[in-house]
């Protein structure tokens, strides 16, 4: 029997170079998740909160399926269907054209339209707070549309946001531990096969969690950080 | 609208408003057709791929397997309620050990994936195997079943407990203390006074709470129990037929949804005092 | 503000040319699982070994292709082969009428019947659906093993692991009663120290509806080009002796069965 110290070691003895691995690919996972989330979030929750009602509409259907369904079904419907259907599509014009979708690219799009349909209703609660003479005092000097959005909405709006969207990527950071089960070799799974060749399972998934619990400690971190920095303080009343 | 007010000097003004077909019309009826399309599409698959005989013999699976889930969700979530309740109590507690005790449980399980939480159930319990049949445990720890419900009540209670205690806070103090120089003693302030307020203010993250707790026990199909999504990846296992996924996100999609409404109706309801 | 949306736009398209990439062509991608010993499994490494690994070798350079190996659940290998992830399947995949509609198998590569197995200490006198009324039996999911356990033993209480070594897990801890699997996967487990609770209880006589004619390798629906291909390989190294030298090389006897 190996003594713990052993198995939590670096190289082919132990099993730390294994999970650091898999730190490497939720961390990197999670990051490459995040612009993409907040870029779709935000143009959901422009859609939704816009004069068209079928902006509205088209906006709400993309929430209500993506929040509805269980995230590890979208991960499978995404990893399995997407594949067979793009593979089907290409096809058409190029019979010998052969598409690989791989279960990183997978992972980030399945949690990345989880994430932006959380994120649209955390924009939208914020285009909400922002008052209309904002937009109105805009036009009233002179500014854009487009303009206006960008010097004098969006910075109010990533201030109000700011907490939801911190809770969010907390948030993905757990879920990313789902990809495990399409093969992405993220901390989980090198736990679970530490786990299954040492059998030392407790102690693997422990090291797991607490993996997990110093992301969300430092992500903590990270986030008073921001929040200082874009000046929360100053409209705290 | 009239045009005679047109000088020399260029103004941006505010737009007209919008008529016949701004970008913003054309785009939005083209995303909802696009969704159409996408829609029709699924249900011309399913109508195409519709097997009578596959269903025959899938489809009880799938209302047992739902049976499972709800179950397991039901327990979970009414065990995790009672749990809550003395967590979310030493979490206000004035007595430091006992709210930072509090804390680092609810740390804990609000910091971890659910599905490592119940890894370390299932698999790491099982190697305390000798241990727990020391003290008569593990006839409860040797069914997968069990194990979930023990893994999803912890991890809900921590959720509940924040919940509760954020609504509780929300109570204004002079609640409190308007029910104490009424003479109520403190637990009757509690029941009759504060719960039935923060209950208003607790209603939609209960909701969202039991919503995820659904979506989120479809990973107990990887410790073998044959949920919802356990009866799926077993029929697809068996017929490799993708529809067999569809009509799982449509059954999860049912549920949500009918929840989400639900939860809507009843905070219409008990907030018509509150109405103007 | 400009800046950072163009960034965002360049590293997207960087990210979406890096996982769409266009397959290589002629060299032949080979998918198996990695975690059925002595069959195919991964090594503390990241490496791929065992029977399948070399005989797919084999194979190979008697094709005289250029093969890479994929590892990819089991779950998922079928989809996987469909989505084109990988051209051929490897994997001690047995050749089932079910499997047939959504795949082409060649001929088989190999043969061994399943087996019960059970803690040293238990009371399970043999393997009809008697002898495991009221017990609970651990198999690997969406396998031969899984669906006859399911037809046959219905008395009794079945769970499907993810993987071999999961059940194993459990049959160690007490959390299933017995398993079903290959005999030959079964004998290399209980060779080793974790393997040391338990003991075979009996071999199952193969049901061909269920169990299929042995173990083949599965390509794309239509093609059969390479399914000849394959077949004349494998006849090939049957012949040369290649086939004989990696059957000895994990196992006593020889597991390509009878003709058939």
């Amino acid at each position: 029997m190996q003594s713990v110290w052993t198995l939590l070691s670096w190289g082919p003895e132990g099993w730390l170079d294994d999970i650091a691995y898999g730190v490497f690919i939720t961390v990197s996972l999670a990051a490459a998740t995040l612009p993409v989330g907040l870029v779709i979030g935000f143009l959901v929750a422009l859609a939704k909160q816009s004069d068209e009602p079928s902006l509205r509409l088209a906006g709400n259907i993309y929430t209500t399926i993506f929040r509805g369904l269980p995230e590890l079904l979208t991960l499978f419907i995404i990893f399995y269907g997407a594949q067979i259907g793009i593979q089907q599509v290409m096809r058409l014009y190029n019979p010998t054209a052969a598409v690989e979708v791989n279960a990183f690219v997978s992972g980030m799009i399945a949690l990345g339209v989880v994430f932006s349909s959380y994120a649209s209703e955390v924009f939208l609660s914020a285009f909400r707070a922002i008052p209309k003479g904002q937009y109105e005092g805009g036009y009233s000097v002179g500014l854009s549309g487009w303009q206006t959005m960008q010097l004098v909405v969006l910075p109010q709006l990533i201030r109000i946001a700011l907490p939801g969207l911190a809770n969010l990527w907390l948030i993905l950071l757990k879920d990313t531990a789902l990809v495990s089960a399409i093969g992405l070799t993220d901390i989980l799974r090198q736990a679970g096969v530490a786990a299954r060749v040492t059998k030392h399972a407790f102690l693997f998934f422990g090291v797991a969690a607490l993996i997990y619990l110093l992301l969300a400690i430092i992500s903590s971190f990270g986030i008073n950080a921001i929040e200082r920095a874009v000046g929360r303080q100053q409209v705290q009343r | 609208m009239s045009a005679t007010a047109t000088d020399a000097t260029k103004v941006d003004r505010p737009p007209a408003l919008p008529r016949g077909w701004p970008r913003q019309r054309v785009l939005g009826y083209g995303l909802v057709c696009l969704w159409i399309v996408f829609l029709t599409g699924i249900a011309a698959y399913l109508v195409l791929a519709w097997n009578g005989e596959l269903f025959r013999k899938y489809a009880p699976g799938y209302v047992s397997g739902l049976g499972v889930t709800l179950l397991l969700v039901a327990i979970s979530i009414v065990l995790g309620a009672i749990l809550s309740v003395p967590i979310a109590y030493a979490r206000m507690s004035k007595n430091q050990v006992l709210s930072g005790l509090a804390y680092a449980y609810v740390y804990f399980f609000r910091g971890t994936p659910l599905l490592a939480q119940t890894f370390l159930v299932y698999y790491g319990v099982g190697s305390f195997r000798s241990q727990l049949e020391m003290v008569g445990l593990w006839g409860f720890f040797r069914e997968a079943f069990n194990c979930a419900i023990f893994a999803f009540s912890l991890n809900t209670a921590a959720y509940q407990a924040e919940i509760l205690r954020g609504a509780i806070q929300s109570v204004p103090r002079g609640q409190w203390e308007g029910a104490a120089s009424l003479g109520l003693h403190k637990l009757q302030t509690m029941w009759k006074i504060i719960l039935p307020q923060a209950l208003i203010v607790a209603l939609r993250p209960y909701g969202n709470e039991i919503i995820l707790m659904i979506k989120g026990s479809a990973i107990v199909a990887i410790i073998t129990v044959y949920d919802l999504m356990g009866i799926t990846k077993l029929t697809y296992s068996r017929t490799f037929d993708f529809q067999s996924y569809v009509w799982a996100a449509i059954i999860y999609l049912i549920i949500v949804e009918t929840l989400r409404h639900a939860v809507e109706w009843i905070e219409r309801r008990i907030t018509i005092h509150l109405q103007r | 503000m400009r800046i950072a949306l163009r960034i965002a736009l360049a590293a997207s398209a960087a990210l979406l040319t890096l996982g769409v990439a266009q397959a290589q062509e002629k060299t032949l991608r080979i998918g198996t699982e990695g975690a059925y010993p002595p069959f195919n499994n991964l090594t503390a490494d990241g490496q791929l070994e065992g029977f399948d690994i070399d005989i797919a070798k084999a194979l190979c350079d008697e094709m005289k292709v250029k093969c890479t190996f994929v590892a990819q659940d089991w779950d998922g290998i079928i989809p996987a082969l469909q989505a084109g992830k990988f051209d051929a399947i490897v994997a001690s995949m047995s050749i089932t009428p079910e499997r047939a509609e959504k795949v082409d198998f060649t001929n088989k590569y190999y043969n061994t019947p399943p087996a019960i197995v059970a803690p040293k200490d238990s009371d399970i006198k043999g393997v009809t659906k008697e002898d495991l009324a009221g017990k609970t039996i651990g198999v690997q999911g969406s396998t031969t093993h899984f669906n006859y356990s399911t037809a046959t033993y219905t008395d009794s209480t079945i769970k499907p692991y993810p993987t071999a070594q999961e059940y194993q897990l459990d049959l160690a801890n007490g959390r299933v009663d017995a398993v079903n699997d290959d005999i030959t996967v079964l004998e290399g487990w209980l060779a080793t120290p974790e393997g040391a609770c338990c003991k075979v209880i009996g071999a199952i006589k193969p049901d061909i509806k269920i169990h299929g004619p042995g173990a083949g390798i599965a390509v794309r629906k239509g093609e059969t080009e390479l399914v000849n291909q394959f077949n004349a390989a494998i006849d090939a190294i049957r012949a040369n002796g290649k086939y004989k030298e990696i059957n000895d090389k994990y196992f006593k006897f020889d597991v390509y069965g009878g003709e058939s």
